[in-house]
């Protein structure tokens, strides 16, 4: 996070941040301001050549037609170069936006690869795909066009005058008096309306958060019959909202018309003082200088809204971009040791010793854990919610990293080897089963993308998902949507459960794996479960305590420390926490 | 969209005040031209000073007067187009609140507070620039080629000529872009479904060692959308440069036409730029225009997605009157029951027949997906039976009237979730005159006592769902929230999934030990938290597998037999 979240020096370091992040696109950058600065030239000189045109028009008999004819060629031929620049314009700056959102998107997308996970357990998933997708098109939007069309404005802005100052520095000099009038105003809307826009974005923010509340639990709200209270309760915001809204957009809206307004004097003043040049020079100065001026006039006030317009557009964008640089920034998960090898031909003894873990300083929560468990052994976790049972798999497969102790995998610490290939060595069933936007063949691959087609359907008939996978439309091939749809709870697991059983772990962590599932069917892949874990050290995290009575060690833990070890039996006639947690299981 | 209309209907006045206004503005920019037309043709040529001040003044206050009503204007549009989207706003949570179950499962809670939040904002701004432009535009371009006609009429011939091209080129360049942008928002919808996911499974990802695979597909993905950006935006961009060359081409000629016109002593200099002003105007107008256009494009799109939400037809008639119940008839019956969600679709539940007298608590088990939820939801009358009858003291569920149906029953939905705000708003959710004394006593019998005193006390606050508590924590309030209503009949939808085995065993004790012969339906999958129901229903696929308490059902019941082996071994279970 930037440290300075206030004020210009924040502006500041996000522009900084952004100009280095377009300046890969440095060439089509020069290329666009050179197009810009001539399109600007080009599309101020045609008036003038039609002052020409017009002059050449004085009275009847008085028609010079020839020189017209030229005139208007040479009209022609600008306005064609004009338009011609201009969509060469468009086009590079549209492949410069563009690319820079993508550049942007995809590194923002390796990062998520690497950032730490207690990083992306403490955002929320709908902020940050928000950064990636809605704020990334808002920076690279409002920031590059906002500032080509800045660019353009101000060239225009002065191009004109410079023009004006040529033609006839009279005038000129009237128009660049009036001028400042419109920058006020502009600033004094603004400085008015900024408080009112943010109230009604606070109001609009805080309707959202309502709606999705009630929405969310409209089923909730009907159950309790609580319809006409959420109704009155929602119109109090609403009303709020369109009082905030009125206002923010009404006051706004006096901008346009106000420097119209001023345009108009401007517009007075360029004819009177063109209309007397023309009675006081005696035709030095033409009509048709008086038409040049009085078109600039009309295209000059247009840019000063424009970049009034450009200033909130930067503002929102420099928002946006320091959200998606906090991102970007966010410190990466310790990388690597420099020499750490990978893990191979894993036995899978695993010693944990003296383990101490904290989501947050200040809050110790896994204290003092030590466990060891042999090749082959099944060590189950038991405790209430919340006492570190998911945090101790978490650290397994350091997804997060200790703070004192050490995990040694086969007398290796598991700092000292690759993330990749420790992570290969356990296969990993989670309670929320997660599955791709793919086909079901290229889910059950993930974790073993040579696995031959007959593996594979053995591996899904071991978790019992062969049979419902048939009936899919079109079978393995099936496209699975986002999150699983289509797919009940209980296939979605079993199609986790193939995948793991495709990939053949040394090693393996259940975690709630079977708490989705039916009992029934529970048992029934009981089995191939049993195989799986055969020769291999598993961690087996279960409320259902049927699933672990079996294991040669069950760790009971309590506010992230181990309170009691042991086998089933013996825990039992412990007669501790263990045992009075198994038979509430059956108390009535 | 064009239904939604009637939500500017209390506005009848502002939205047709809007629009006058802004004509009157616009026909102050028309007169304009005229006035510098006098001021070449009379002021300069007599030069008479006098009178080019006097016009210049009258340029000044023509300024005013457009200033005057272009403000009016505004504020008339910005007026109806806010009161447009509370209106069409309240309008849809309204309607929200009347779909049934079925009909909330199919829209899906995301579609819909989409269509209430920037959908609702896309439709309002749009109608707010339509009120302030859609009328302007045209009435520019069209008034501009009449003043040109009355200052020279064969002249002005080339309006007729230049303003037929532009329409067209402006609406083929729309045409075409417009599915274009479509294919973009397709691909973008991708992008997102790919970050989303990668950011859901960054543990399997990792686990697995995705993260180079994912990445390059990402990458694939995202340069998918940028090859369709930059096509689209080539098209688009020939938008301005198209317009400018054809309306200054249509300059060159009125000033060619206009020469040949001067020569001949028809018309005055002054006359031809005053033409040429008018065909400026119409340049900048269109602009505008095609801006607006874009608004208008996807506020209607956006109106057109709400129009569809309002579409759908609540079809849960709730009658007035109060049906007459029958005090010594069971609290429910299910005679001959079955339930489809989606006409055509798989049965979700076929011929349950059963019938719980008042007092009585009775267990409902099966596996997943075998109806257990859908069951009880047609108590509380959530969804509407395809077959047969439900009946609750008595009396059909549709004869009852929604509100007081649903008085009757507390239900502990499957997904715990809370709402922002204290814990004690929370639990006078169905009740609103609770005292503190019922409150912590419905927090007893749910075992959640600690809960709350843990949070410190009933003012603690409760985050947006309930974010601040533990899964467990959640499922006891929710209980508690159902006690504190003091239904008739209390539905537990598997609420004390998330409990641990003590916890549970101890809530089921207390909801035993409550004075006043409450009726409960528990859904649960472990036989444990049903076994001592006095009646259990065994579901399969939808249909009955079995009834009866549980010593009997171990008799008849495969299905039952098996769920209950599966979580007791022989020789711990007490009565097998």
């Amino acid at each position: 996070m930037p440290e300075t979240k206030n004020g210009k020096g924040f502006m500041l370091t996000t522009a900084q941040k952004v100009l280095r992040q377009a300046s890969a696109y440095r060439g089509l950058l020069i290329l666009s301001l050179l197009l810009a600065a001539a399109t600007v030239a080009l599309t101020l000189y045609v008036p003038i050549l039609i002052g020409q045109a017009i002059d050449r028009i004085v009275g009847a008999g008085q028609v010079d037609f020839s020189g017209l004819a030229q005139t208007l060629v040479t009209i022609g031929v600008c306005v064609a170069a004009t338009g011609l620049l201009q969509w060469v314009l468009g086009a590079v700056n549209n492949r410069m936006t563009y690319h820079i959102v993508r550049d942007v998107r995809r590194e923002a997308f390796a990062r998520i690869q690497r950032l730490p996970l207690s990083y992306l357990d403490q955002n929320p998933t709908g902020d940050l795909v928000s950064r990636i997708i809605a704020d990334v098109d808002q920076f690279a939007d409002g920031l590059l066009m906002g500032f080509t069309q800045l660019f353009t404005g101000v060239t225009t802005i002065l191009a004109t005058l410079t023009f004006m100052f040529v033609l006839r520095w009279q005038i000129a000099l009237v128009v660049l008096c009036v001028t400042p009038l419109s920058l006020l105003l502009a600033r004094f809307v603004g400085m008015r309306t900024f408080h009112m826009f943010r109230e009604q974005s606070r109001t609009r923010g805080e309707q959202t958060a309502l709606v999705d509340e009630l929405i969310g639990q409209q089923k909730v709200v009907q159950a309790f019959g609580q319809e006409p209270q959420m109704l009155a309760k929602f119109d109090e915001v609403n009303q709020r909202l369109a009082d905030a809204t009125l206002r923010a957009t009404f006051y706004s809206s006096i901008t346009f018309p106000s420097t119209r307004f001023i345009n108009a004097i401007v517009y007075a003043g360029v004819a009177l003082g063109g209309a007397l040049s023309a009675v006081g020079t005696g035709g030095l100065f033409t009509v048709g200088q008086l038409a040049t001026f009085l078109s600039y006039v009309t295209q000059y006030t247009r840019p000063f809204s424009e970049i009034t317009g450009v200033v909130t557009e930067l503002q929102n964008a420099m928002a946006c971009a320091a959200r998606i640089f906090a991102l970007i920034e966010e410190p990466l998960e310790t990388p690597d040791a420099p020499a750490a090898g990978a893990l191979t031909d894993v036995r899978g003894d695993v010693d944990v010793t003296n383990l101490a873990f904290s989501y947050t300083a200040a809050r110790p929560f896994i204290q003092d854990f030590s466990l060891t468990a042999r090749q082959g052994q099944r060590i189950a976790i038991v405790g209430p919610t919340g006492c570190g049972k998911t945090t101790i798999i978490n650290l397994l497969m350091r997804f997060f990293d200790v703070d004192a102790g050490a995990i040694q995998i086969d007398g290796q610490d598991i700092r000292t080897v690759t993330r990749r290939s420790l992570r290969a060595g356990f296969g990993m069933v989670l309670q929320d089963s997660w599955l791709k936007t793919a086909t079901v063949r290229e889910n059950l691959l993930m974790g073993n993308p040579r696995a031959t087609e007959q593996e594979m359907i053995a591996a899904a008939k071991a978790s019992h998902a062969h049979s419902f996978i048939k009936r899919l439309p079109q079978g393995y091939d099936t496209l699975i949507g986002e999150e699983g749809g289509g797919l009940s709870q209980g296939q979605k697991q079993l199609l986790c459960i193939a995948r793991v059983m495709l990939s053949q772990p040394p090693m393996l962590i259940l975690d709630e794996a079977t708490s989705s599932i039916d009992t029934r069917t529970e048992m029934k892949i009981q089995d191939a479960f049993l195989k799986l874990m055969e020769g291999r050290t598993s961690f087996i995290v279960a409320h259902r305590l049927s699933t672990i009575r079996s294991a040669d060690v069950i760790v009971v833990m309590k506010d992230g420390r181990i309170i009691e070890q042991g086998d089933h039996d013996s825990l039992l006639k412990l007669g501790g926490f263990y045992a009075t947690l198994y038979n509430s299981q059956f108390a009535a | 969209m064009k239904k939604l209309l009637i939500y500017l209907n209390g506005y009848r006045k502002e939205s047709i005040l809007g629009p006058l206004f802004k004509l009157l503005e616009a026909l102050q920019e028309l007169l304009v031209p005229l006035v510098v037309a006098a001021i070449i043709d009379v002021g300069i040529a007599q030069r008479d000073t006098g009178y080019i001040l006097r016009m210049c003044l009258l340029l000044v206050l023509l300024g005013a007067v457009g200033l005057a009503s272009a403000i009016t204007a505004q504020y008339f549009a910005a007026k109806a187009a806010t009161g447009f989207g509370k209106a069409l706003r309240h309008a849809l949570l309204r309607h929200i609140q009347r779909l049934n179950f079925a009909q909330l499962d199919k829209l899906g809670a995301g579609t819909l507070v989409t269509r209430m939040t920037s959908d609702m904002n896309l439709a309002q701004t749009g109608v707010n620039m339509t009120l302030r432009l859609l009328l302007r535009s045209p009435f520019i371009v069209i008034g501009a080629t009449v003043m040109a006609f009355t200052v020279d009429a064969p002249t002005a011939g080339v309006f007729l000529a230049v303003i037929p091209v532009l329409a067209v080129v402006v609406s083929a360049i729309m045409l075409i872009t417009l599915p274009l942008y479509q294919k973009v928002q397709a691909r973008l919808d991708r992008v997102l479904v790919t970050t989303r996911e990668n950011l859901t499974g960054v543990r399997v990802i990792r686990a697995f060692g995705m993260e180079a695979e994912e990445t390059a597909d990402f990458a694939e993905r995202n340069s998918a959308l940028t090859v369709m950006q930059k096509f689209v935006g080539r098209i688009s961009a020939l938008m301005n440069p198209m317009t400018y060359i054809i309306i200054n081409a249509g300059v060159a000629w009125l000033i060619w036409r206009g020469a040949v016109r001067v020569d001949a002593g028809l018309i005055t200099q002054g006359a031809v730029v005053a033409l040429y002003n008018y065909m400026s105007q119409i340049l900048v107008e269109l602009i505008k225009l095609a801006n607006l256009i874009i608004t208008i494009t996807r506020a209607v799109a956006g109106g057109n997605r709400i129009q569809s939400v309002l579409a759908v037809q609540p079809t849960l008639p709730s009658p007035e009157a109060s049906p007459m119940e029958d005090a010594a008839a069971p609290a429910i019956v299910f005679d001959h029951v079955s339930l489809r969600y989606h006409p055509g679709g798989d049965a979700a539940l076929t011929d349950i027949s059963f019938a719980v007298p008042r007092g009585q608590t009775v267990g409902i088990i099966g596996g997943t997906g075998s109806g257990k939820s859908s069951l009880v939801s047609l108590v509380p009358r959530f969804y509407e039976v395809s077959g047969g009858q439900v009946r609750v003291q008595g009396a059909d569920v549709r004869s009852y009237p929604l509100a007081q149906l649903r008085r009757k029953v507390g239900v502990v939905p499957q997904q715990a979730a809370l709402f922002r705000g204290t814990i004690a708003e929370n639990l006078r959710f169905g009740n609103p005159d609770a005292t503190d004394a019922e409150l912590w006593q419905a927090l007893a019998t749910a075992q959640a006592t600690e809960v709350v005193q843990g949070k410190g006390g009933l003012q603690a606050e409760v985050e947006q769902g309930g974010r601040n508590l533990s899964g467990g924590q959640r499922q006891r309030l929710t209980i508690a929230r159902a006690l504190v209503k003091n239904p008739e009949i209390l539905i537990l939808d598997d609420s004390a999934s998330a409990l641990d085995y003590a916890t549970d065993a101890a809530l089921r004790k207390a909801l035993r030990a409550l004075p006043g012969g409450m009726t409960v339906l528990v859904v649960s999958q472990r036989a444990a938290s049903i076994q001592f129901a006095d009646q259990i229903i065994v579901l399969e696929d939808g249909h009955m597998a079995g009834i009866g308490a549980s010593d009997a059902l171990l008799k008849t019941c495969d299905v039952y037999r098996e769920i209950y082996q599966s979580q007791f071994r022989k020789e711990d279970a007490p009565h097998a």
